[in-house]
């Protein structure tokens, strides 16, 4: 019969030598966070969910299918059919994908919002956007695994992208590929590099997770928490409030699971993979339609072949993410306080929505000319509109902590204080 | 390799690609049916369904593999086990090597895979017409609007427009994608005799082997559904009590 006292000092014990019950004490229930966070800021933690979610759902069933190009296809449908529970457990981890990019962009745009890259969370921020290529690069090979139709000829249009590249453009493919197309060989390292990246990604969310801990997260007012009177302990606050937004997430994902689970995909992913015949629309999975619109929305430029400059603007689009903090010229964070970047903010949301749009549609007659308007404005809003407006934008004053516009009766309109740019340079 | 290269590029849609009939619009969208499996708590007609085997077996058969059925899922839809070890023991499948190195054949038994009506793709080619009958699992998932379309296509035959001649061999269907379709109209009035005495009309064949399909394309459906509907109810529950756990905990920050 353990008592309360044996396990205080077990605890204690283990504490002393690997100081993991401080570690999580610190971390998970007093860590200082801004009383002031809404709804939006639940999207990280439930990023971080999905993850676990997309790894155990993927490990049951990495355990049930064969990559080969043979097999691969009616692999998928023995766990659809023979497998108990595989159908849920495909569908779960199917849909887990759209959930995830749903959650992430939401998590992303949050960011945007709310100027969450600017100093001094610029690595935080960097690390986010290399999380975001390695899920781009995790899910593309996750959809090639089915090998169905659109398994193969995605893997092929996206894997004949690096033939672009001058000289050694052939050559770099013909190794991706591991052959002359795409093929078993493929499939196989897909499979690996599929089954690998993932624990890539837990890797560089710890240091995401380390990154965010050391400044504390931002907030909806965009200013620094100034004392023990702006902030709340992690536990309860944000677990509960955590929960019940996953909660909330999880009926939603449930709906498309249970009752719609095909609705993301493609109808031709159920045909088997023929390399004889090419599907009428290649279509990517909606995540990466906006990049796609990118991808076919640039001419022919000089001597650069269309081909060459659309894989330099998709790849450019992600890399610009990169150097945003130093694009953004503004001192305040939060766009609530910044009345044309906030403008800003919402037609580069619908910029990125028509591209999606674009994406989704073959690029013929009016899609094309949209296409690229869309993708211009795309580059001009980090290139040209946020360096000049964080300039000539005069931001409205900035509450002087982060209690006062908290509560009741909102203190916010009538505060001159004297329109500090920012808080602490 | 370099012309598959120059196909892929051009397939990609950096250049402009040929619009397919399809997208064009030119192929109409079949008209919205109603089924019995469609909504939040939709289930298959066992009768239905039964019928629908029938048509499969007695008509598509012919030509058409059910490649990821297996005899023994047909206890799924309302058949006992000794009509499926019946059924099974109707077909004659390969077997083998026996002790003698040799193959032989026997009759099929419920663990066996439903025998494909040709060895392979070049055979069923070759006695097509240079068409190849595609496999019937999972057509229904495989086409938008999976259910609508089929029974559009299986009842989408007419003689074609004057402006449009055939090559030997095709036939005029307005929701095929570009009208031409190698497979010659399918059902007949009265082709088969339903056991259940239900009128073998063109439209009920196609309703019933449609409802057969859409059943082996998602046999979990019911299942799914069913499952769908306790653990959305569960989480509402869970989810009002967290709401309430956070409002009581966070009442002292407001």
């Amino acid at each position: 019969m353990a008592s309360p006292g044996v396990v205080q000092r077990v605890s204690d014990w283990i504490d002393h030598r690997l100081p993991i019950i401080t570690f999580m004490q610190h971390e998970l229930h007093e860590y200082p966070t801004p009383k002031n966070l809404n709804y939006w800021w639940n999207f990280g933690s439930l990023a971080g969910i999905i993850l676990v979610i997309m790894i155990v759902t993927g490990i049951v069933l990495a355990m049930h299918y064969t990559p080969h190009t043979n097999y691969a296809f009616d692999s998928v449908e023995r766990i659809m059919r023979d497998v108990n529970y595989g159908w849920l457990i495909r569908y779960v981890h199917m849909n887990g994908a759209s959930m995830f990019f749903i959650v992430v962009y939401i998590h992303i745009f949050r960011g945007l919002y709310y100027g969450s890259y600017k100093s001094p969370r610029e690595l935080l921020w960097m690390l986010g956007v290399v999380i975001l290529l390695l899920m781009m690069a995790t899910a593309f090979m996750g959809y090639v695994l089915p090998w169905g139709q659109m398994s193969f000829w995605g893997a092929t249009v996206i894997t004949s992208l690096f033939s672009a590249i001058p000289l050694v453009g052939d050559q770099i493919t013909t190794w991706l590929w591991g052959g002359f197309s795409v093929d078993n060989p493929t499939l196989n390292r897909f499979f690996s590099l599929h089954y690998l990246m993932p624990f890539v990604i837990v890797g560089v969310v710890v240091l995401h997770v380390v990154a965010l801990h050391t400044h504390g997260s931002n907030n909806p007012v965009g200013i620094d928490t100034k004392g023990p009177q702006d902030s709340i302990p992690f536990h309860p606050y944000y677990t509960v409030k955590d929960f019940f937004g996953l909660g909330v997430f999880l009926i939603f994902s449930a709906g498309f699971v249970f009752f719609a689970p095909n609705f993301f995909g493609e109808p031709d992913n159920y045909i088997p993979a023929n390399p004889l015949q090419t599907p009428p629309h290649i279509v990517p999975e909606w995540y990466f339609l906006p990049f796609y619109a990118i991808l076919r929305a640039v001419p022919d430029i000089w001597f650069i072949d269309a081909k060459l400059a659309g894989v330099v603007a998709m790849f450019g689009s992600i890399a610009i993410l990169f150097i945003l903090p130093w694009l953004d010229t503004s001192k305040v964070r939060s766009a609530r306080y910044r009345p044309i970047y906030k403008q800003l903010f919402w037609i580069f949301l619908a910029d990125c929505i028509v591209l999606g749009w674009v994406g989704a549609n073959p690029p013929e007659g009016y899609f094309v000319v949209i296409g690229r308007i869309a993708t211009a404005y795309y580059f001009l809003h980090f290139l040209v509109l946020l360096p000049l407006v964080g300039k000539l934008e005069r931001p409205r004053p900035v509450p002087t902590s982060i209690s006062e516009p908290v509560l009741k009766g909102g203190g916010v309109r009538a505060q001159p204080a004297a329109a500090k740019p920012m808080e602490k340079a | 390799m370099r012309r598959v290269l120059a196909a892929i590029v051009a397939a990609i849609g950096l250049a402009s690609a040929a619009a397919p009939a399809w997208a064009a619009g030119e192929t109409p969208k079949p008209p919205a049916q109603r089924w019995s499996f469609d909504g939040l708590f939709g289930t298959f007609d066992r009768g239905s369904l039964q019928r629908g085997f029938q048509v499969y077996k007695e008509v598509c058969a012919a030509c058409h593999a059910l490649n990821q059925i297996y005899y023994r899922h047909l206890t799924q839809i309302g058949f006992t086990e000794d009509q499926v070890k019946q059924i099974a023991a109707e077909y004659e499948v390969t077997d083998g090597p026996n002790d003698q190195g040799e193959m032989f054949t026997r009759p099929a038994r419920p663990s066996d895979r439903a025998r494909r009506p040709f060895a392979n793709e070049p055979a069923a080619r070759a006695a097509n017409n240079g068409a190849y009958p595609v496999d019937l699992s999972l057509v229904v998932k495989a086409r938008f609007n999976g259910p609508d379309y089929l029974y559009a296509l299986m009842t989408g035959y007419t003689d074609p427009p004057a402006n449009v001649t055939l090559p030997d061999g095709m036939n005029y269907n307005t929701y095929f994608p570009g009208q031409q379709i190698a497979m010659a109209p399918p059902l007949q009035p009265d082709g088969v005799t339903y056991a259940d005495g239900t009128r073998a009309t063109v439209g009920q064949m196609a309703r019933d082997v449609t409802m057969f399909l859409s059943w082996t394309s998602e046999p979990e459906m019911e299942t799914r559904k069913r499952m769908g509907v306790k653990v959305i109810l569960f989480l509402l529950v869970l989810t009002g009590m967290l709401y309430a756990v956070k409002r009581k905990v966070w009442a002292a920050v407001h």
